[in-house]
C-alpha cells in the first residue's frame, strides 16, 4: 500500500495558480500526477480547471496541456493517443474533467471512446455541479442539494457515472477522494501501469459551491466516505473490489451518522426532517445492496 | 491561419497569491512530527518538510516551512496537523 511518505518530492502543480482557498481540483491534481509522473498530456474542456492554470502567457501545470471544447474531451484524447502512437511515444493522455463535462455534456464522447478501447486515462473530479459557472445543477448533484438552479433544493438523486462507464467493460474503473491520497495514488499508479481505456473519479468537495469554511474541504471530504455517502472501490476487468475505509465499512464498521456530514454544508441547510430520512434510506438501501453483492471472501 | 495561444510553466502565474490571505498559518515546530499530512494536502504546494531541503540532508530534523508568498490562508493544514502544530492567526494589515 502506497503512502503519503513515499510520495515523490516533485511538484507539477506551481505555486501562485487561480483556484480559490481550498479547492480540491489541485489537491487531486498534486497527487495525481506525482503518481503518473510528467510523461503525460493532460486533455481539460470548458470547467474550474481550465481557469486554475492561470492566463495566457503562463500556466501553473508543469505538464503538456491542451485544453478543449466542452464536450470534446474523450474524442481529442482519442487522437491524442492515436498521434502518440503514431510517433511510438509512452507519453499518456489523461483527461482532467468536472463532473459537469464527464456526467452531462462529455457522457456521448466518453462512451464512445471507451467502446472504441481507447488507450487513455479519463479522470472526473466530482464537485457534484458546475462550479466554474457559478454553482449549476449536474447529474452528479445530489438530492436535496441546494445550486443556483435548484435554489429549493435538487428533487432527484444523481446518478452513478463508474457504473455507467463499468456497462463499457473496461480494464480499470475506480473511485477516489481527495481525502483519501493514498487511496488515490495507489490507484492512479495501478491506472499508469495498464492499457485501454481507464476511468478514475474523484470525490471532490468545493468550498463556495457547497457554501462550507475553506478548511474544512478534505474534512468533509473524510466524512463522506465514512458516513458511506461516497464509497472508494476499484474494478479490475469488472471485477469490483472496496479499497482503504469503504472496505472497512463493508466489513462491518459501523457508518458515521449522515446528518453531521449533511449539517457541515450549508447547500443542505434548508433539509426537512423528510429529506434527511430520504436520504439516509438511500444510503442504507446502496449498503444492503453493496453487503449481498460484494462481502463474500 | 488563426494561431494558438501557447502558455509555458511558472511559479506565480496569478502572482503572489499570499495577497489573498485573511488568516495566517504559523508552524510551532517543535510539536511536529514529521507526518506530511499538511504538505500533501495543501491546495497550493506552499509548504515543505524541512527533511526533504538539501541542506538537511542526513540530519535528524523536524518541520515544515510554509511559503508565504503564495499560501493563500485556507486552514486546511491546520484543520489537518494531527498533533496542532499549526495555528491560524489573522494577518496585520
Ligand atoms: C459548450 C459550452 N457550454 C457552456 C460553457 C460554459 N461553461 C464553462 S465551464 C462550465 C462549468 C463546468 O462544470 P464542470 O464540468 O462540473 O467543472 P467545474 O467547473 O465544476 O470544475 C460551463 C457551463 C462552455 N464553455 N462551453
Ligand atoms: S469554485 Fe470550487 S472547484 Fe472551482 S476553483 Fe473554486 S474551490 Fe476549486
Ligand atoms: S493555509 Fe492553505 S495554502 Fe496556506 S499552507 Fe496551509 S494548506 Fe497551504
Ligand atoms: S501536519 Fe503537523 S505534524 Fe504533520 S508534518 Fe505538518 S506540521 Fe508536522
Amino acid at each position: 500500500m502506497a503512502s503519503i511518505k513515499n510520495f515523490p518530492k516533485e511538484e507539477y502543480v506551481l505555486k501562485g495558480h487561480a483556484a480559490c482557498p481550498g479547492c480540491p481540483i489541485t489537491i487531486a491534481l498534486r497527487t495525481a500526477l506525482k503518481a503518473l509522473g510528467n510523461d503525460v498530456t493532460l486533455i481539460v474542456p470548458a470547467s474550474c480547471s481550465a481557469v486554475v492554470q492561470s492566463l495566457v502567457p503562463k500556466t501553473s501545470f508543469n505538464v503538456p496541456v491542451l485544453n478543449i471544447a466542452f464536450a470534446a474531451s474523450a474524442s481529442a484524447a482519442s487522437g491524442v493517443a492515436a498521434a502518440l502512437k503514431r510517433l511510438g511515444k509512452k507519453t499518456i493522455p489523461v483527461v482532467w474533467a468536472g463532473d459537469g463535462g464527464s456526467y452531462d455534456i462529455g457522457i456521448q464522447a466518453l462512451s464512445g471512446a471507451l467502446e472504441r478501447r481507447e488507450d487513455f486515462i479519463y479522470v472526473c473530479y466530482n464537485n457534484q455541479m458546475y462550479s466554474n459557472t457559478g454553482i449549476q445543477r449536474s447529474g452528479a448533484t445530489p438530492y436535496g442539494a441546494w445550486t443556483t438552479t435548484t435554489w429549493t433544493g435538487k428533487k432527484e438523486m444523481q446518478k452513478e457515472l463508474a457504473e455507467i462507464v463499468m456497462a463499457h467493460h473496461i480494464p480499470y474503473v475506480a473511485t477516489a477522494s481527495i481525502a483519501y491520497l493514498d487511496d488515490l495514488y495507489e490507484k492512479m499508479k495501478k491506472a499508469k501501469e495498464m492499457e485501454g481505456p481507464r476511468y478514475i473519479e474523484i470525490f471532490s468537495p468545493c468550498p463556495p459551491g457547497w457554501r462550507f469554511d475553506m478548511s474544512k474541504t478534505v474534512e468533509i471530504a473524510r466524512l463522506a466516505v465514512q458516513t458511506g455517502s461516497w464509497v472508494l472501490y476499484e474494478a479490475i476487468n469488472g471485477k469490483i473490489e472496496f479499497t482503504s475505509y469503504s472496505k472497512m465499512l463493508l466489513k462491518g464498521r459501523e457508518r458515521k451518522p449522515i446528518e453531521d456530514w449533511l449539517r457541515m454544508q450549508g447547500r443542505f441547510r434548508h433539509l426537512t426532517e423528510e429529506d434527511i430520512k430520504r436520504i439516509k434510506e438511500a444510503i442504507d438501501e446502496k449498503w444492503k445492496y453493496y453487503m449481498q453483492i460484494y462481502n463474500k471472501d | 491561419m488563426m494561431e494558438t495561444a501557447i502558455s509555458y510553466p511558472t511559479e506565480g502565474g496569478m502572482g503572489k497569491t499570499g495577497t489573498w490571505r485573511i488568516f495566517r498559518p504559523v508552524v510551532d515546530n517543535s510539536k511536529c512530527i514529521n507526518c506530511r499530512i499538511c504538505w500533501v494536502y495543501c491546495p497550493d504546494a506552499a509548504i515543505k518538510m524541512l527533511m526533504d531541503m538539501p541542506e538537511n540532508e542526513g540530519k535528524d530534523i523536524k518541520g515544515i516551512e510554509i511559503d508565504y508568498d503564495y499560501c493563500k490562508g485556507c486552514g486546511i493544514c491546520a484543520n489537518e496537523c494531527p498533533v496542532k502544530a499549526i495555528k491560524m492567526e489573522r494577518e496585520e494589515k
